[in-house]
């Protein structure tokens, strides 16, 4: 019996393991169409699963018979089942790396298709009831990886400052590491959490937190303008992102081979048209034409 | 024609049966392998060694200490224990010796209903709802603690030890409850120091089963214990236990890494884990058994 519960816990692990997945199935399906079409799986970033959902039911409502299914898990999820064939397309909130690439080559006898799709601004969030407005990157940087540790230090109340964090499979986290980080190492002392929404709902729900993720997320709990050293703090904006004044923004992408099927490449062609753009700010990302 | 039924019959559910063994055989087998293979004095070293005990698998420099999360899943299980154990066989002595019986028809099948509740959604309930509960009462640091996910895991094991134990107490003869009785001992005495001790190996049992559930509990923890791998033994600062690392990380390791075989390592050591606490629980409730026979005699 509760041998039989480990079991469980492993050949699930094994299981996710084998499908190249921590996902959590947060699927659009289309009710059973009127033609059977092979259904279009999309896997990857939990940045991108809000915004590859809306695409994915407006894609559907306005071309009969095409399915599309979206899942979260993380961009390297996403990235590691693009190369193991379970998914047609990967969504990713980091580019992909050059072995990753490489991998791709050997596996479908094609390039890789880099698609960006949107915009997005990581932003820095704080407690709504935070006085504190903007940090430098350097502080930031500081305050991730333990150096400081009480609000007072960055011009807040007394109080310590408690972390929240994404997992290591997550392009965010991949993104903040090298981009705030410098690639050094986050504290131990930060929570990690499964998704930008379990962030964002942690620190919204704790005072004396601060956590990271894309903006579209953002409800309840406050973005902090960011400064680069020497310069003024910039919030994150429309205006900010398109001209690239807001020091952490990033593309979202679309992975696809070259070679893919039509299928593919018809729905990551839609997803740059003005109609679709539209519903990336719908979501709350930014939109890429104006950059 | 009934023989040849009956000889059907039995062929399948023997195979049913062996199927069964087989998997846990293979499992066994497979996790047995895929950690032999990486493991030796290097990864080793790496796994305990390492100065200071951090777990940053993705690192540059990856560090893989397994101390912070071996004392994460310690942490999380002794709370859960303490808090699930006193409840659960308070709740079993109520429910057979002191509640009337009608009411006992209700309590004893809605408690087992609360081992029904998935564990995803008790995980759910305690990052939402019980964290705050706990830190606006206690004032707490950190929202997600030890304390929070020990407790939420207490839910998930009072069924168990409630059930297990209740069956026992159940099962205590009439006639020691009679005798006891007959000697003029109250109600609670009687229930505290005669039909307690002789339902000892079953409430001890409770108590093993209630262990190896919360080793291997993983949606819980991994909602509720915040997954900062700190190597800390406060109950008021997150944790991260193996099983959860198991299941966060699983996903995007690289196959044959040192990570992978890290997680691997944590998976056989749950295994033996659970294995030395049955093996060890069976063998005190047989030892327990017997002495308890043989004061009756």
């Amino acid at each position: 019996m509760k041998l039989a519960r480990i079991v469980c816990t492993l050949v699930v692990s094994l299981a996710l393991a084998a499908c190249g997945g921590g996902e959590r199935q947060q699927t659009s399906t289309a009710a059973s169409s009127s033609r059977s079409n092979k259904p279009l799986t999309i896997k990857g970033s939990d940045t991108m699963v809000i915004l590859g959902q809306r695409l994915a039911e407006e894609y559907m409502k306005t071309h009969q018979g095409e399915v599309v299914q979206v899942n979260g898990g993380g961009s390297g999820t996403g990235i590691a089942a693009l190369l193991n064939r379970t998914a047609d397309l990967a969504q990713s909130s980091r580019p992909m790396k050059d072995d990753e690439k490489t991998k791709a080559k050997s596996q479908y006898g094609a390039d890789v298709v880099e698609h960006p799709v949107a915009l997005d601004a990581l932003a820095v969030f704080v407690h709504s009831a935070n006085p504190v407005q903007s940090l430098t990157i350097a502080q930031v940087k500081d305050i991730f990886q333990g150096k400081v540790t009480n609000w007072t230090q960055v011009g807040g109340p007394n109080a310590p400052i408690i972390l929240y964090g994404r997992e290591s499979s997550s392009g965010t986290y991949d993104y903040f590491r090298e981009h705030v980080l410098s690639k050094e190492d986050f504290a131990p002392r930060v929570q990690t959490l499964q998704g930008t929404a379990a962030v964002i709902n942690a620190v919204g729900s704790d005072r004396n937190g601060i956590g990271y993720g894309g903006i579209a997320y953002a409800k309840d709990v406050r973005p902090v303008a960011i400064a680069v050293e020497g310069a003024q703090p910039v919030a994150p904006s429309e205006a900010a992102v398109a001209d690239g004044s807001y020091p952490l923004s990033r593309k979202l992408f679309f992975y696809f081979p070259a070679n893919a099927p039509q299928r593919v490449t018809k729905f990551a062609q839609w997803a740059v048209t003005p109609e679709a753009q539209a519903l990336v700010t719908k979501v709350g990302y930014f939109p890429l034409a104006t950059r | 024609m009934r023989k040849a039924v009956n000889r059907m019959m039995t062929a399948v559910f023997s195979l049913a049966g062996w199927t069964a063994i087989i998997f846990i055989f293979l499992i066994f087998l497979f996790t047995f392998k895929e950690t032999a293979g990486v493991l030796n004095a290097h990864t080793l070293r790496a796994f305990f060694l390492v100065d200071p005990p951090v777990w940053q698998p993705t690192s540059d420099v990856p560090k893989l200490s397994l101390l912070p999360i071996i004392l994460g899943t310690l942490k999380a299980t002794v709370v859960s224990l303490l808090f699930a154990c006193p409840i659960g066989v308070s709740a079993a002595l109520f429910s057979s010796e002191f509640a009337p019986p009608r009411l006992r028809e209700v309590i004893k099948p809605l408690i087992e209903l609360l081992a029904g509740i998935p564990s995803v959604v008790m995980g759910f309930f305690a990052l939402m709802v019980l964290a705050t509960w706990l830190q606006d009462a206690f004032g707490f640091t950190y929202r997600l603690n030890a304390v929070n996910a020990g407790v939420a895991l207490g839910f998930a094991l009072v069924p168990i030890v409630y059930t297990i134990s209740e069956d026992g107490l159940a099962a205590v003869p009439r006639a020691h409850r009679e005798a006891s009785y007959a000697l003029g001992a109250t109600k609670f005495q009687t229930a505290w120091k005669v039909v307690l001790p002789a339902a000892a190996p079953a409430v001890f049992a409770s108590f093993v089963l209630a262990f190896g559930r919360a080793i291997g509990e993983t949606m819980i923890l991994l909602m509720a214990g915040g997954n900062a791998a700190i190597t800390s033994l406060s109950l008021l600062d997150p944790l991260r236990t193996l099983s959860a690392t198991i299941a966060a990380e699983m996903g995007e390791v690289v196959v044959g890494s040192e990570h992978y075989a890290a997680l691997f390592f944590m998976g056989t050591l749950l295994f033996v884990i659970t294995f030395i606490s049955n093996s060890g629980g069976q063998w005190v409730i047989k030892r327990m058994q017997r002495r308890l026979q043989g004061t009756a005699r």
